[in-house]
């Protein structure tokens, strides 16, 4: 009979490599802290710099002594991308942490049960609030959603699905209208449509301008998202009887559901936070405004320039409120399009 | 001369070995005469394709007899799964696709100026190499998705879902979760799931490509029982490298083979013929696994 042996892992590091790579590490530190001390360098940025560049040297060269060169560029990669992590990292975080420690004193119940129409936003903290400004980046986001996602998924389709003539030209477009400054969207619609036709202000606008810069990023996410669909399911569906059109809605679309989600909801993430177009169209109302097509109409990003620009501190812990808001929004948004992005396409 | 362990291609081996493919050809049950529900058969006249300027198959002219199973078999590349892609129009969705010659289907050329294609598709049904189960339908909807694809109405629907699973060979393994979505079968379940989802529109000519190349033997097994119960209500033109299963399946054998040209249609006959006296010397080399 044979014993059956315990389980090892053989490939983890061992108690002596674990200290080793310790040692690397709070040597780092000590010399990073050493050099900020010694020399005339100052600041965080100073430790980050000292502590990585110590970091690098001294787990290349105890590498590079243990197991030779590969070993020693090896390590030397790895620290450089860790870097390229952290930096990435750090200011992201960093943007947060600002926005939750200056927004939070900001907060309260009464922020989201109350508009600006009786309260300016020099007034105490207590008095007024960012209802208005909610409901009307939501509005913005329907409005554009409306009208962005049916224009988005069909040119997506045209470009997958027909492949007709234009397919080139339409697929070079839509990729340099995504790099369109908002403020050029923002502009367009001023000067072609509020100016010349409408002459007021009202969300219906700043819609508008969403929407264009919407289109681009819905269509290029679904075209694809409609990529990844197996053509067999398309020859499949032909095959059945069913003509172009009902095998696209039938079989591709359902098939690709879960990415177009997704698609739409880096399309809205890609808006909310706009601010160009908004500040040019809506007229930045400070009562709640259920009609887009009539009167100014107020919205965060609008509610937070305005709140900077009345400079009081009451005023700016507004701004804040307002941002953390924005933030926690966008944030909102994009976590829930990685979770449905993540249940994989359905294949 | 042939016995069955010279192919090469063979995926599998019966129960009761037999002593060539000849044998296991003529041990078929004999066929009943099609009757006058299933048309006049199938036939191709002169057909030739082209994808751009590779000329991939060259005038092939077959007779599809209404009720049989005609197994293509030759090497790959010689053109056997684009000619019967001509048959339902399906080579037309490759860009650059060209064809010559006429497809006639109870006697009318399904190329004909003014032809529904969709309607040709509907009477010539096909299932695919790899098993292509609709993932966003369960079982149910899977086996019910052609009439709702090409909108057709019919009056029990729950009738003809177990009609179709029965005749497919998959009624007792999912009859208890037609509600579970297609893509949680097994490959030879999924395989035989497709061809149910086929069978729903009653084709009348069932093209079947390498249907059982990604499958185990047990599945291949089952698929070709099928094959053989509906050879009895349509007409089947079965793609294989298996050389056995071509043997176990057919009734005719048409031998395609391309010697760096265009696709050629060597030889045809009653599958038994083909591998006991074929008269085309690369046939013989073919069945009897000395080239392909």
């Amino acid at each position: 009979m044979t014993m059956t042996p315990a389980p090892t892992k053989p490939w983890a590091a061992s108690t002596k490599d674990r200290t080793i790579d310790g040692a690397i590490f709070g040597g780092a530190l000590l010399s990073s802290y050493l050099l900020v001390f010694l020399t005339p360098l100052k600041g965080k940025l100073a430790y980050f710099v000292c502590f990585f560049i110590a970091y690098a040297i001294f787990t290349t060269s105890i590498k590079g002594l243990q197991r030779g060169n590969a070993a020693a560029k090896d390590a030397l990669v790895n620290s450089l991308v860790a870097v390229g992590a952290i930096v990435t990292v750090i200011p992201a975080a960093s943007i947060l942490a600002t926005v939750l420690k200056k927004g939070l004193p900001g907060i309260s119940f009464g922020l989201f049960t109350h508009d600006m129409a009786l309260a300016t936003p020099t007034d105490p903290l207590s008095n007024g609030g960012l209802l208005h400004a909610i409901t009307g980046t939501l509005t913005l986001m329907v409005l554009a959603l409306i009208m962005s996602v049916p224009i988005g998924i069909l040119t997506a389709l045209y470009l997958t699905e027909i492949k007709g003539r234009f397919t080139g030209p339409i697929r070079f477009l839509v990729q340099a209208m995504s790099g369109v400054p908002s403020i050029v969207a923002g502009l367009f619609i001023l000067s072609a449509i509020l100016y010349p036709i409408t002459k007021a202000y009202s969300g219906f606008m700043g819609a508008l301008a969403l929407t264009i810069l919407m289109i681009p990023t819905i269509a290029r996410t679904s075209e694809e998202v409609l990529n990844l669909i197996p053509n067999d399911l398309r020859e499949a569906g032909t095959a059945l009887g069913g003509t172009q059109w009902r095998t696209v809605a039938m079989i591709v679309l359902p098939a690709a559901r879960s990415g177009l989600v997704t698609a739409v909801i880096l399309g809205v993430a890609r808006i909310a936070g706009e601010t160009a177009p908004i500040l040019l169209l809506t007229g930045g109302g400070d009562k709640v405004n259920p009609n887009a097509f009539n009167g100014p109409m107020g919205s965060l990003p609008y509610y937070i320039w305005k709140s900077f620009n009345a400079g009081s501190p009451e005023a700016i812990t507004r701004a804040w409120a307002g941002l953390l808001v924005l933030v926690g929004l966008v944030l909102f948004l994009f976590t829930s399009a990685r979770f449905l992005g993540s249940r994989k396409v359905s294949k | 001369m042939t016995t069955s362990h010279e192919s090469g291609k063979q995926e599998m081996q019966t129960s009761v070995k037999p002593s060539s493919l000849a044998d296991v050809a003529n041990a078929k049950a004999p066929k009943t005469p099609g009757t006058s529900a299933l048309g006049t058969g199938l036939e191709t006249r002169g057909v030739h394709a082209w994808f751009g300027k590779h000329h991939a198959l060259s005038n092939i002219s077959l007779d599809f007899a209404a009720g049989t199973v005609t197994a293509l078999i030759g090497p790959s590349g010689c053109g056997k799964s684009t000619f019967i892609r001509t048959i339902n129009r399906m080579h037309e969705f490759i860009p650059g696709a060209a064809m010559a010659g006429e497809v006639l289907l109870d006697g009318k050329d399904v190329y004909a100026p003014g032809t529904d294609v969709t309607k040709i598709r509907l009477q010539i049904g096909m299932v695919f190499q790899k098993p292509n189960p609709f993932p966003s339908m369960t079982i149910g909807e899977n086996v019910l998705s052609g009439l709702k694809l090409a909108q057709l109405k019919v009056d029990n629907k729950d009738d003809l879902l177990e009609e179709c699973l029965e005749r497919a060979g998959l009624w007792n393994e999912v009859k208890d979760r037609l509600g579970a979505h297609g893509g949680s079968l097994s490959g030879g379940q999924q395989q035989r799931l497709c061809i149910a989802r086929a069978l729903a529109v009653r084709p009348q000519v069932l093209l079947m490509d390498e249907p059982c190349s990604a499958l185990d033997p047990g599945s291949t097994l089952r698929i070709e029982d099928t094959i053989r119960h509906l050879s009895d209500t349509m007409t089947i033109i079965i793609v294989t490298h298996n050389m056995q299963q071509a043997a176990r399946v057919s009734d005719y054998t048409a031998f395609f083979l391309s010697d760096g040209g265009p696709g050629q249609m060597i030889e045809v006959a009653p599958t038994s013929e083909i591998f006991s006296r074929p008269q085309d010397s690369r046939t013989e080399s073919y069945v009897t696994g000395r080239f392909g």
